[in-house]
């Protein structure tokens, strides 16, 4: 960066808000996603809203690109910097601004953990329900701009449920009010476009949350089958019935062998297993989970637990939660995909990924959100062996491939980011993927905001004024005016 | 609003000499004919009425539409056509009328793909044959339309525990004025690529396209349901045992207010679970309302339709949305404005805790006064309110839709994008969008 536009952003902040030694940088080169590394140009730590305003306004006054950072541990690159960027961690704004439980809601800073917003809500007996398995670390802005999910959004929603209202600070540095406190604001539903838009829009700086009444009853039940297969065919048959459980979770061994190596978590030794949680008032929950119990043994369940107390239940997660960073117990290095599909193509998806991971050679483990088709498979290879990283990328985008052919998505919870920006193509078609760049022109016609990441190919925005000078990449061929 | 300098910016390609023909040619010349007086939308009448019969159809229309600058109104059941300020030009009604198949009942996914031209009780009735619903209970079932609802957000009582309809769209096809066909969204509940442009659409009263297809999540029928209610001639006590209620940790399925200028105010509720579940929950409600009179449940959750009878006086109909714990005094200042005004009645149904219904009906003269009083009060906490039926007298002199916030520029925008010559629905959306 040039030291003239670096000495503008110094007097912007205290000294200690700009990194730009080059060991200090180095924090900033990948989330959790690190196989995508960029070295930004300066980080900036903003402490309140009025200084993410002036940082954009330098940003969009020089045309420099620019990358909210939360916690960073995005798993598809969402804040990996960009060539010739600078990135904006949020983790100073991490004040609880606004408590008011008796409208079950709460005004809060990008930076605040996720989980301290439940704590927050505790008192009189409410939680905020989405749940990523990052919770203890992951930041609500992070979780806004990539619509983080969990285990209970098959019954709570996601979290562009629990988001009423945002101030945003747009690229040009301007100021807006998304959504507010009460539901339906009048005009479009900015706040719901905001929500999952990885960055690419602008930066909250202020997130009105809804919070949920903890149910009365709580209970767990962990099955374990002798196949996939089987476990698949409980789930079918529990949505059939009528339940919606508050989660359902399923691993198969791979996972549960890696997990039980790195947290013990005493699952059964079993090929597949099941968590389901039901919630609510007691006495439904107790009817319910009965009908569970005969559902999975009808399937072939061969071990049912129920959680007898909170430090049980929490045994029962904490295996799940754990899965993914479990891996390093059996496999050097994986891929994780976050492919979404119809419920009833588990059998036969599962079925295929077990066939590709044989012809390839790569054990596949599959650790996934069962009840609204999440699947998280894990492809394990090892970076010290000549050609597998590369056959591990490859078998990860036909696991992919698989998925929306089965009429599912790319993905359901980790966001396109850098990783799977690839793959919209192959979800979308063109005209879509235009249309919506449309609405990113609204938002960001200059493409600062995180500019390279969701869509496979930028669109330049119709900026019309002054005298007309071809961007790059229109000359280069890579994008297209309209 | 698109002001000139930016139509000018964008002009229109070569508009074609006789877009009527063109338009016949696309969808036939027995679907579209000269509009009758019934079609007139907030008392401006359009000349025709299209009515494509696919949504290839419908981007073809509206790129004529487009190119020749004709202003058009989409239309589905036209339950709620009078909604939002009456249009600034008028010159077609296009029409989802025979958009109306349901095109995929994944029931073992909970999912549905619909046309927008279904109506909900032909949705509803379709599902149910497979023991689902989509859990939304909006105004006039039998006539309104899978479009017409989400233009128009209207999602019901049901909304307090299943979320409103951003909370059930999962995805959504919508025919551009750019003569695109967008998708977005999916099949799948759980799915984060790319914007979600289902709930840009939501609520967006056919501004920025027309909805061609949509696809929702389900729920499954309840085992067993059961309404409750209770009177009071306390409106404090009634809001008090809401609050009550809301901070208990029973699984209601919604929760309604009802008040009125007579004086009765109501509390409702509806059970849906489990029977053992519905009968242990209901004991403990006994006792958070105890002091309430048990009343009658019977049609409590449409009585919101009765709102929009005519009784001969003025009446407006208008959306209220404010924070739970302001219910009480939103209603305060409503009995006082009301009784300053001499209003002849009104009646208020806030089909969950935060969302209302209102009707007034009022001196013209004086109504704008009333409804600005309680806009006030709506917007100073956190709230709003907005004009769904009025007299035209009303409307010229009172925005549906009141303060956007410093937000207008930013949506002003997004239409100026996605419909930079303002062909859709011109003027009646938020700030003269």
């Amino acid at each position: 960066m040039e030291p003239k536009i670096l000495a503008q952003f110094r007097a912007l902040l205290p000294a200690a808000a700009v990194i730009t030694r080059p060991e200090e940088l180095y924090t900033y080169e990948c989330d959790g996603l690190t196989n995508f590394r960029v070295r930004p140009d300066a980080v900036f730590l903003p402490s309140s809203t009025p200084e993410v305003q002036s940082i954009l306004r330098v940003c969009h006054e020089h045309h420099i690109p620019f990358v909210a950072r939360g916690s960073g541990t995005g798993l598809s690159g969402g804040s990996l910097p960009v060539e010739g960027g600078v990135v904006i961690g949020m983790n100073r704004m991490s004040r609880i601004l606004e408590v008011d439980l008796e409208n079950g809601i709460m005004v809060v800073e990008p930076g605040v953990i996720n989980l301290n917003v439940t704590a927050a809500a505790a008192s009189r007996n409410y939680f905020y329900a989405p749940d990523p398995s990052s919770q203890q670390i992951c930041s609500i802005g992070g979780n806004v701009a990539e619509n983080a999910g969990g285990a209970h959004c098959l019954k709570y929603g996601f979290t562009t449920t629990h988001v009423r209202g945002l101030e945003v600070v747009l690229p040009d540095g301007s100021l807006v009010h998304l959504g507010g406190k009460a539901p339906d604001a009048p005009g479009y539903d900015l706040c719901g476009v905001f929500v999952g838009s990885e960055g690419t829009l602008g930066i909250a700086t202020k997130i009105i949350l809804r919070l949920v009444k903890r149910p009365e009853r709580v209970q767990i039940l962990l099955a374990a089958f002798h196949s996939t297969h089987d476990a698949g065919g409980a789930v079918s048959e529990i949505i059939a019935a009528g339940i919606l459980p508050a989660a359902i979770e399923m691993m198969d061994r791979l996972s549960i062998q890696a997990a039980e190596a790195a947290v013990h978590p005493h699952y059964p030794d079993c090929h597949s297993l099941l968590l389901v949680e039901l919630d609510g008032p007691g006495a439904e929950v107790e009817s319910l989970m009965a009908e569970v119990k005969d559902i999975c043994a009808r399937c072939g369940a061969w071990e049912l637990r129920v959680a007898q107390s909170v430090a049980e239940r929490a045994a029962f997660w904490k295996g799940r939660k754990a899965a993914f960073a479990a891996m390093g117990r059996i496999a050097s290095n994986y891929i994780v995909q976050d492919g979404v599909i119809p419920r009833t193509a588990l059998p036969v998806v599962l079925g295929e990924i077990e066939r590709l991971s044989a012809e390839v050679g790569l054990r596949v483990a599959n650790v996934f959100h069962a009840g609204d088709g999440n699947l998280h498979p894990l492809v394990l290879f090892d970076r010290a062996v000549e050609g597998q990283a590369h056959a591990a990328e490859e078998l990860a985008f036909r696991i992919v491939e698989l998925c929306v052919k089965a009429g599912g998505s790319i993905t359901g919870e980790h966001g396109v980011g850098e990783e799977k920006k690839k793959y919209m193509s192959v979800m979308f078609a063109e005209p879509d993927l235009e249309t919506m760049q449309r609405v990113r022109c609204a938002f960001d016609p200059l493409q600062l905001s995180n500019p390279t990441k969701v869509f496979p190919r930028p669109r330049l925005c119709g900026e019309k004024t002054g005298e007309y000078v071809p961007h790059p990449l229109e000359t280069s061929g890579q994008a297209q005016f309209f | 609003m698109i002001s000139r300098e930016e139509q000018e910016k964008y002009p229109a390609a070569a508009a074609p000499e006789n877009p009527s023909a063109e338009i016949a040619a696309i969808v036939g010349v027995d679907h579209i004919r000269d509009a009758a007086a019934s079609d007139a939308v907030a008392g401006v009448a359009p000349a025709k009425v299209i009515e494509p019969g696919s949504a290839v159809e419908f981007s073809g229309v509206l790129a004529v539409a487009d190119r020749s600058g004709l202003a058009v109104l989409p239309r589905g059941g036209g339950t709620k056509s009078d909604w939002g300020n009456p249009p600034r030009r008028a010159d077609a009604v296009v029409s989802t009328r025979r958009l109306n198949r349901i095109l995929e009942h994944a029931w073992g996914d909970l999912t549905l793909s619909v046309e927008a031209g279904c109506t909900i009780s032909q949705v509803q009735a379709a599902l149910a044959e497979h023991g689902q619903r989509l859990a939304i209970d909006p105004l006039w079932p039998e006539r309104a339309t899978v479009g017409g609802i989400l233009a128009t957000n209207d999602s019901g009582s049901l909304r307090t525990r299943f979320g409103s309809l951003r909370d059930l769209i999962i995805g959504i096809t919508v025919a551009l004025p750019n003569g695109v066909l967008a998708r977005s969204g999916g099949k799948v509940v759980k799915n984060v690529a790319g914007y979600d442009l289902p709930k840009l659409n939501t609520g967006a009263l056919g501004t920025l396209g027309v909805i061609t297809q949509a696809v929702f999540r389900l729920h499954g029928l309840p085992r067993e349901s059961r309404s409750v209610s209770f009177g009071s001639n306390s409106l404090e006590k009634i809001c008090a045992r809401m609050n009550a209620v809301r901070d208990s940790n029973l699984s209601y399925t919604s929760l309604q207010v009802r008040a009125s200028g007579e004086g009765n105010y109501r509390l409702d509720l509806l059970w849906e679970g489990t029977p053992e579940g519905i009968a242990t929950q209901d004991r403990e409600l006994s006792a958070l309302t105890g002091d309430l009179q048990s009343a009658d449940p019977d049609g409590c959750w449409s009585t919101r339709e009765s709102l929009w009878d005519q009784k001969g006086a003025p009446r407006a109909v208008v959306k209220v949305s404010i924070l739970p714990m302001e219910l009480a005094n939103f209603c305060a200042t409503l009995e006082s404005s009301c009784k300053a005004a001499r209003s002849i009645a009104w009646e208020i149904v806030f089909q969950s805790p935060g969302v209302g219904l209102l009707r007034i009906e009022e001196d013209e003269s004086r109504l704008v006064d009333t409804l600005t009083r309680l806009r006030a009060h709506a917007e100073k906490s956190s709230g709003s309110l907005v004009v769904l039926s009025a007299p035209p007298e009303i409307r010229e002199r009172f925005d549906a839709w009141g303060d956007p916030s410093d937000a207008l520029p930013l949506m002003r925008a997004v239409k100026q994008q996605l419909d930079p010559h303002g062909i859709l629905n011109p003027g009646r959306f938020v700030g003269g969008i």
